[in-house]
């Protein structure tokens, strides 16, 4: 009897508080980003925090459901949830609503369910259940593919709903892969490919081949024990060149123009006058609302409900993706700064508990996790800060939407019920 | 290693974030100001500037719309330049300057394009300019003048300049402020509160209600009417009379220390200094270095104040118990000591005080003068007794009053000479010539018409001020405490009765106002101006100091005439005119008054700048002003009696 009450109170508290914590400071946010006149109550389902409350709501009931089912429903039932996920994202080409040129939402009522939301646990369930069958192998080809072969399929569907963003979440799995046995060259050849991209949209096809060639050859010359062939390192060259030349032609041709102006704003790249006064009013715009909303709140914020670029709505989205700025302008450096710490101690603690997870499964699965949250981490406050390119994705816990809110909270606590079940695993 | 990857980037990202939020918030970030919150509407409403009334009610200073063309840059969209600019009358450089320093100033605040637009200028705009984009039309209020006077004393008012923006913000570029006059000393009272509201606008600029509910809005408080001291009608009888003369007249009246009238001469149009050609004509009366308009002579010029300053040692004399009223002393035209000789006219001998007054000798002052010195063991401790008595009559530091400008003046003590010759290397006879108001001693018309004051009140004055009344509020209690001096009550009356026999049979014997008993003092007080490098004497300056009537004086009065000679010639009689004018209201010295309007001192200020040799005092000649213009004064004068 003892043993079961311990066992069913061996939650990771950490975690549970930082959660609680960023719902709490998320909702408070967007209900300055949101509100319309004076707020007077709470709890009013008419404003966006009204249905906010509600989401939060429904999230607590899950967690408790959630936490009650057994551990080991999860990686049994891990490929039947893939399935549905799978299935959900495909009817919405039959059923899905329009909103904003996406076809991301069903539509029921006046509610509306963003399925990519859910399927990013159901592919972390999915890719944790493959890796842990003992037949699998990251470290060969034919493991490797099917793996991949688990996350390209729901992000090619998110992709051709016109929802970008969503789709690189999924690159997050490739920490994981990596995590489970990858080759370091994959490491190395993503690094470097990132690399030439950036490098040959920044300065050039010419200077960036120079550059590349430069190292290939220094490392032909230096390595002197395990020496790659001239013809090796030929290839590789060429290999860069078509590479470089492709990145430019699809960055020319192969975007759409206001996706080649937001890389073109990341990169400084756009030199004619006019045409930067022109981004500025369209694509740049929300960036620089943006980031003097977050300048103007300076080190202590101007208080809360109190930020005048937030009661102005000069930031479009500010309760959604942009949530953040709020935070800038109203709680300034410190209460942003905050938030920051938070999310990295999340991701820390969701990582070191991974690493001890008896259960391979259990292990997978927290690093899937644990990438996914850093994956939106990254790319929404350092889009709102000028530091990635406008790429449309949510903050977890923080952003207003129903959907988003239940999908972050499901991933997160499947995993704290795997890892307070660890104790029963041998 | 496989291991530490993401744990490492999470912490890499986390520590860039940080990096960049400090960037962005603590290291590129300004305190934050409201007014420079492009969320924020600044709107801002002006008050009524408050009426200037004199102390009869009658209004002199009111208010009169004037129209602004203002420029938001950032809101200004192209437009046809030479169509706008040929609307507003101006070049198209001009356009280019001004749009370039209004957009210099701030792309989103208002700025002033180009102000006080006529009537007619106005009519035609108004229509045409919801053509053009970021400019529009403000209307503000500017001053009107009701009578074409007083331009020393009221002031004007003009856009605030870049060092008091800086210094107080209550103010905005473009906002105006007093200059000079009652206007800068009560700019608050006269100014109001102007009320800003804050609104708050989204991002198209629109504006979506109050920012934060109005808590922060400033209500707008009309500025309060004053009434001051002056007489208008005094005022402008002062100022026909220095017509064609320099200097200053400064009239108080002794029981309350209210001035009356102050005049300052040469005088200009106060109009002049409202709208479109203020700075236009600012500019021609700034530069005017000879005349200086500009320069308040009442208040700014310092002289050595000459005879009239013999009444202050005659005071001191009685007070100090060094001499009576009968004592006597000779004079043989003059007063010598060592083997020098301080000269003297001729007259009765030997002379006692009262003599000594009328006669206004220099010998017997002389005498006096030595014997309050030399009451005490040393020259130092003689001087600094005699300066404190001095000091105790307002002279030789600022009045500490309400007046824009001021000079202390000048008031000598051992310190002074001390610098001059040495500690204990100095002795009475160095500082003579104070005895007689001339030396070290320097004074401005209005601390002698506080003198003046001072004798006729038998002892104290209060401080000489121009605000009587302030639309619900008390004027300072400074100014309603009498100032004492260290001299007893009863020695005055000798003093009084010697100017009293000044205009019964003495100096100013010409200039008696029958029915007034006028107590005064001549004075001429020597001067000299740096001409090409070299000093040379001017003719003296011509003084007067009067109070009226003998008992319960209700007006003190000191006059300046720049080089008019001796104190009768010019100064005298314009007093007994300004004193008749002011107690009876009407004029029963025309003799002296044609006199006055007919007279012209512009040849003496010419004099010495025509490159000639000039012969001063009793080698220069009065010279009178043309009938046509003399039958212009007089126009002037019917018109102020007829009021």
């Amino acid at each position: 009897m003892i043993r079961e009450n311990q066992r069913r109170f061996q939650f990771d508290w950490t975690i549970i508080v930082i959660y609680l914590l960023l719902v709490a400071f998320g909702y408070l946010n967007i209900m300055s980003a949101s509100h319309t006149g004076e707020v007077t109550n709470y709890f009013d389902t008419s404003e966006l925090y009204g249905k906010q409350i509600a989401f939060i709501g429904i999230s607590f009931v899950l967690i408790i459901l959630i936490l009650s089912v057994e551990a080991k429903f999860y990686e049994r039932f891990a490929s039947v949830i893939y399935v549905v996920a799978i299935l959900s994202l495909i009817g919405l080409f039959i059923f899905g609503k329009d909103v904003n040129g996406a076809r991301s939402w069903y539509g029921i009522g006046s509610m509306t369910i963003q399925p990519s939301e859910f399927a990013k646990f159901a592919a972390a369930l999915a890719v944790a259940k493959y890796i842990s069958d003992i037949e699998t192998n990251m470290k060969t080809i034919e493991s490797q593919l099917k793996a991949v072969a688990l996350i390209v399929f729901p992000s090619i569907l998110i992709l051709l709903q016109n929802d970008a963003g969503s789709t690189l979440v999924y690159a997050s799995f490739f920490f994981v892969f990596y995590r489970e046995g990858l080759q370091q060259v994959y490491l190395i050849i993503a690094i470097s490919l990132v690399a030439l991209a950036v490098l040959s949209l920044k300065f050039g096809i010419v200077i960036t081949l120079l550059i590349a060639a430069v190292i290939v050859f220094s490392i032909y010359f230096f390595r002197r024990k395990k020496r790659a062939s001239l013809i090796q390192s030929i290839t590789i060259l060429i290999v860069c060149t078509v590479f470089a030349y492709g990145v430019k032609l699809f960055y020319e041709h192969g975007l759409k123009e206001h996706q080649q102006n937001r890389i073109s704003i990341w990169l400084r790249l756009e030199k004619d006058p006019e045409k930067l006064e022109r981004m500025k009013k369209v694509e740049a715009y929300n960036l620089i609302q943006s980031e003097q909303a977050i300048g103007s709140g300076g080190t202590f914020g101007k208080g809360f409900m109190q930020g005048t670029r937030t009661t102005g709505k000069f930031v479009p989205e500010q309760d959604t993706d942009y949530i953040f700025s709020t935070v800038g302008e109203e709680w300034g450096f410190l209460g942003s700064s905050a938030v920051i710490i938070l999310f990295v101690i999340l991701i820390a603690r969701v990582l070191y508990l991974s690493e001890n997870q008896k259960s391979q499964f259990s292990r997978v699965y927290g690093y899937a996790v644990a990438a996914i949250l850093f994956i939106h981490f990254t790319i929404n406050i350092g889009m709102v800060m000028g530091l990635v390119p406008t790429v449309g994705i949510p903050l977890p816990f923080f952003s207003y939407g129903g959907s988003g809110l239940l999908g972050f909270t499901i991933l997160l606590f499947i995993f704290i019920k795997l890892d307070s079940n660890k104790i029963n695993e041998w | 290693m496989r291991k530490l990857l993401l744990l490492s980037m999470v912490v890499l990202v986390g520590l860039m974030f940080i990096g960049r939020l400090f960037y962005l918030q603590i290291y590129n970030s300004k305190a934050y100001d409201i007014f420079e919150d492009n969320a924020i509407r600044t709107v801002y409403t002006y008050p009524k500037r408050g009426y200037v009334y004199d102390r009869n009610g009658e209004l002199l200073v009111a208010n009169k719309p004037s129209y602004d063309v203002m420029v938001i840059p950032r809101e200004v969209e192209p437009l046809d330049t030479l169509e706008f600019c040929s609307l507003l009358k101006i070049t198209k450089e001009k356009f280019i300057e001004t749009y370039k320093k209004a957009r210099n100033y701030s792309p989103r605040l208002p700025y002033v394009f180009l102000s006080n637009l006529s009537k007619e200028d106005y009519a035609v705009l108004q229509e045409k300019m919801r053509k053009y984009d970021g400019f529009y039309i403000q209307k503000r209020s500017i001053r009107t003048y009701q009578k074409s006077i007083g331009a020393n004393v009221l002031g004007d008012i003009g856009e605030v300049n870049q060092a008091i923006l800086n210094k107080q913000p209550y103010y905005t570029k473009g906002d105006l402020i007093g200059k000079q006059g009652v206007e800068i000393t009560y700019e608050e009272t006269l100014r109001g509160v102007k009320g800003i509201r804050f609104i708050q606008k989204d991002r198209f600029n629109r504006d979506i209600g109050a920012f934060e509910y109005g808590r922060n809005d400033i209500p707008t408080e009309p500025g309060k009417d004053i009434t001051i001291t002056i007489d208008s009608k005094l005022q402008e009888y002062g100022e026909l009379l220095m017509k064609n003369k320099r200097g200053g007249i400064v009239a108080i009246e002794p029981s309350t220390g209210e001035i009356l009238a102050m005049i300052s001469g040469p005088s200009y149009d106060p109009n002049l200094l409202v709208g479109r050609n203020r700075s236009k004509n600012f500019n021609k009366l700034y530069n005017d270095s000879l005349a200086q308009p500009l320069f308040d002579r009442g208040l700014q010029a310092m002289y050595p104040p000459g005879s009239p300053f013999k009444t202050i040692n005659a005071l001191i004399g009685l007070q100090e118990g060094v001499v009576t009223t009968d004592d006597r002393f000779s004079c043989a035209m003059g007063y010598r000591y060592g083997n020098r000789k301080m000269g003297c006219h001729a007259h009765r001998s030997p002379v006692n005080m009262n003599l000594g007054i009328y006669e206004s000798c220099n010998a017997y002052f002389a005498n006096v003068y030595r014997r309050i010195m030399d009451k005490y063991d040393t020259a130092a401790q003689g001087m600094d007794n005699w300066s404190k008595h001095v000091k105790s009559f307002g002279l030789g530091n600022y009045l500490n009053n309400d007046l824009s400008v001021g000079q202390p003046g000048k008031i000598p003590n051992v310190e002074t000479y001390n610098r001059a010759y040495g500690e204990n290397k100095w002795y009475t006879t160095f500082t003579i010539s104070n005895a007689i108001g001339q030396g070290e001693v320097l004074t401005t018309p209005i601390q002698l018409a506080n003198m003046s004051a001072t004798i006729a009140n038998r002892g104290f004055y209060y401080t000489p001020h121009i605000i009587k009344k302030i639309e619900s509020d008390t004027i300072p209690s400074k100014f309603t405490t009498p100032n004492y001096t260290t001299i007893d009550k009863q020695h005055f009356e000798p003093v009084v009765e010697g100017m009293f026999d000044v205009y019964n049979k003495g100096t100013a014997k010409s200039v008696q106002v029958s029915g007034i008993e006028i107590c005064g003092k001549t004075g001429t007080a020597e001067n000299y101006a740096i001409i090409e490098g070299k000093k040379t004497q001017l003719t003296d300056h011509s003084i007067f100091v009067a109070f009226a009537p003998k008992d319960n004086p209700k007006i003190a009065i000191a006059v300046f005439i720049e080089n008019g000679y001796f104190g009768s010639r010019f100064a005298g009689k314009m007093a007994s005119l300004m004193i008749e004018k002011y107690l009876k209201n009407d004029i029963t010295r025309v003799d002296l008054e044609t006199w006055i309007l007919k007279h012209t001192l512009e040849h003496e200020y010419e004099k010495p700048y025509s490159g000639e040799p000039f012969g001063i005092n009793r080698q220069t000649t009065l010279e009178v002003i043309d009938d046509k213009e003399f039958e212009e004064l007089i126009a002037l004068k019917a018109k102020i009696d007829a009021k």
